[in-house]
């Protein structure tokens, strides 16, 4: 069953022509995703690469072709429109790809959504992934910019908030032929759509749910309010691993959100919150599966 | 993005916050002639201060002995002569790390007596994606220990980003910072102006510390902002290209500067294993794991998720400029990116760099056999790992190796 999106998702693309939106577009298709349609203002009634329609506007996209969830790769000056005309066409999920917007624009974004029913994942997040049957993979749903074979059609919920560490626990677990239900990226940056307990929450929901990867890293509290309600409520087994436990203090590493700042958002605090939380702790990114599979 | 206290009291000036009359300097004639100033409009003392993008200046000690990176004099003869102590001269702070940082200005200013500090901060509350104003009656020392000791000290105040900090709620909290009387309307003025500094020069932060209730020289009560610490967005400085042009190549290491031409995110530590890595995920735990097997990381590197050949060689030469590194680790997650081009790279920027270091390399994901194929034909003494753990452990014994 997975959670948020399965293989007859309709997805449309907005920024489908750019040259990340359309790579990654191509290797969706590939991939067996329904992608039905692509936003690009002023070129609608374009097909892109033949195959899908270009709508001017999203609610135009939405009319033709009935989708439920977009994918927003246009640049950051841009993405919080695209990210608002997504909800305003009422869309139930719009995940953001793109990194860099400015954190006024996400605050604007998140005010103006708040009572909408549309879900956002992300900004600046490796976007959902929920395996298909087929060969490495394939007839699933892939949204964002995930590899799709590394993945491979199974019990475990992955959640996390970095790309390339999100990949590291999946291919380790498949690797030991062990499948996942969804895997989610909820982004890096401080101001976002989804947390990790959003995430759990489904996780513990979904009955094709086994078992759950909790990925984290500095900055925040994230990890420490999902920790707590694992601890009351969570009917899995988690595993966590948490990035970040030699990083100096105020500075970025990289995600605008992982920063120590006045003391807060340290390593040791999220891996002390999962640990009262009975959260199986990896010692090490190479342990992250293992560490779970060990707890089933 | 930093910028200096001058700079920042600036922003905060234009935004109806006030701040002490003062001067930027860059040589003591100009120190002497900006004290001159302030003696003739009546001030008994001045301050000067060192601007470095580093705090605890004024527990600092230079180089040279001087201790303080603020100082107060009673007259020229003394400004000039403290002023060329501090100008050209490191400044060693607890944030500087040993080495200090140059002093190429200072700050002369007018010094009053107060009997008040307080602390004013504006950020981002991640939880509820809003900002947050922080108000602090016992500023001026260590604010987090004061949060740590008794949080209830620390009064905060949501804001709505639809209509900003409302004048009830800076009331609220310029009553809570003891503001009665006449100095309760030009408190609110002030928070006002301090929340509208965050918001419009789209910081992430705005710290006021010490916020000071001074007499000033016609006998009146002010509210003064004393010091004052900005913190921008970068995201958000191509809308500014006035606050872009604050930047401060100096008070940035070399190396940095020089990745962030490359659009590579790296930040130099003091350990002696360079790390390049793709993900800021990934990067941070690769520091973790060498850590975990009983070395250090040099740094932290993360060249991007869909890194190109250019992007690794300039990531390689970036790392072998930093003279501590003893042995490299290589971690790539290819996902999308493809493990050959980055073996490619790798090989490339080794034969034009004339790599001597011992160097390990693990790749793993899309055409990770291809590219430890390419790399062994290739003749170069590259270690290849199977997993990050491998790697890890081999990378920091090489590293104890090649130690004296």
């Amino acid at each position: 069953m997975a959670i948020l999106v399965n293989a007859d998702t309709k997805v449309l693309v907005q920024g489908i022509t750019g040259h990340f939106g359309a790579q990654h577009t191509r290797l969706s298709l590939a991939y067996g995703t329904k992608i039905v349609g692509g936003i690009v203002p002023g070129k609608g009634g374009q097909k892109f690469e033949d195959k899908v329609p270009i709508f001017n506007s999203v609610a135009d996209a939405v009319n033709e072709t009935g989708a439920r969830v977009s994918v927003v790769f246009v640049p950051p000056p841009f993405a919080g429109d695209a990210i608002l005309e997504a909800v305003d066409a009422g869309l139930d999920l719009v995940v953001c790809i793109t990194e860099f917007i400015p954190i006024k624009d996400m605050i604007n974004v998140k005010r103006a959504m708040e009572g909408q029913p549309t879900r956002l994942l992300g900004p600046n997040c490796p976007g959902i992934v929920t395996p298909g049957e087929g060969k490495d993979s394939h007839g699933g749903c892939r949204i964002g910019i995930a590899p799709g074979y590394i993945h491979k059609k199974g019990p475990i919920g992955v959640v996390s908030r970095s790309g390339t560490l999100t990949y590291e626990a999946v291919w380790q677990l498949t690797q030991r032929g062990v499948g996942q239900s969804t895997c989610v990226g909820i982004g890096g940056d401080p101001v976002n759509g989804t947390s990790h307990l959003d995430m759990l929450k489904m996780f513990n929901d979904d009955p094709d749910t086994h078992g759950i990867i909790l990925i984290g890293e500095i900055g925040g509290t994230s990890e420490e309010e999902a920790a707590a309600w694992v601890k009351q409520h969570c009917k899995k087994p988690v595993a966590g691993f948490v990035a970040g436990a030699t990083a100096p203090p105020g500075r970025r590493m990289g995600h605008a959100g992982a920063i120590i700042s006045g003391g807060k958002g340290t390593a040791a605090a999220k891996i002390a919150a999962f640990q009262d939380a009975g959260i199986a702790v990896a010692a090490t990114p190479s342990e992250i599966a293992e560490t779970l599979l060990k707890r089933m | 993005m930093n910028i200096h206290e001058y700079q920042a009291k600036q922003l905060l000036a234009s935004h109806g916050v006030a701040v002490p009359a003062a001067e930027v300097c860059s040589t003591p004639e100009e120190a002497r002639a900006a004290a001159g100033h302030f003696f003739a409009q009546g001030y008994k003392k001045v301050v000067l201060k060192a601007q470095i993008h580093a705090g605890g200046r004024g527990m600092g000690v230079f180089k040279n002995g001087l201790k303080g990176g603020v100082k107060f004099c009673g007259n020229t003869a003394n400004v000039y002569a403290t002023a060329k102590r501090m100008l050209g001269e490191m400044l060693v702070t607890k944030q500087t790390g040993p080495e200090g940082r140059l002093v190429r200005r200072i700050l002369v200013g007018g010094a009053l007596q107060h009997d008040t500090e307080s602390f004013v901060a504006v950020v981002l509350d991640r939880n509820i994606s809003r900002p947050v104003m922080m108000v602090c009656k016992e500023g001026g020392m260590d604010i987090e220990d004061v949060a740590a000791r008794d949080p209830k000290l620390i009064l905060t105040e949501i804001i709505d980003p639809v209509v900003g900090l409302m004048p009830y709620q800076a009331r609220r909290l310029a009553l809570a910072l003891g503001m009665k009387d006449e100095l309760l309307t030009p408190a609110v003025k002030l928070l006002i102006g301090v929340y509208r500094t965050w918001w419009e020069c789209e910081a992430t932060l705005v710290e006021i510390n010490p916020l000071h209730v001074v007499e000033l020289v016609d006998g009146t009560q002010s509210l003064i902002a004393v010091d004052g610490k900005i913190t921008l967005d970068d995201n958000a400085l191509y809308r500014h290209p006035e606050l872009h042009a604050l930047r401060d190549l100096d008070e940035e290491s070399p190396l940095e500067v020089e990745a962030s031409n490359y659009n590579l995110s790296y930040i130099k530590l003091d350990g002696d294993i360079a790390c390049l890595v793709n993900g800021a995920g990934l990067a941070m735990s690769t520091m973790d794991i060498v850590k975990h097997h009983g070395g250090n990381a040099a740094n932290f590197l993360d060249v991007g998720g869909g890194a190109s050949q250019e992007q690794v060689a300039a990531a390689f030469k970036i790392i072998l400029s930093d003279p501590g590194v003893k042995a490299i680790l290589v971690n790539i997650f290819g996902g999308i990116m493809q493990c050959d081009i980055i073996a490619q790279g790798i090989v490339a920027a080794m034969k034009e760099t004339h790599l001597k270091l011992p160097i390990v390399v693990r790749l793993e994901g899309n055409k990770a056999e291809v590219a430890k194929t390419l790399i062994k034909e290739s003749g170069l003494a590259v270690i290849t790992a199977n997993s990050m753990a491998e790697a890890a452990d081999t990378v920091v014994k090489l590293a104890k190796k090649s130690s004296p």
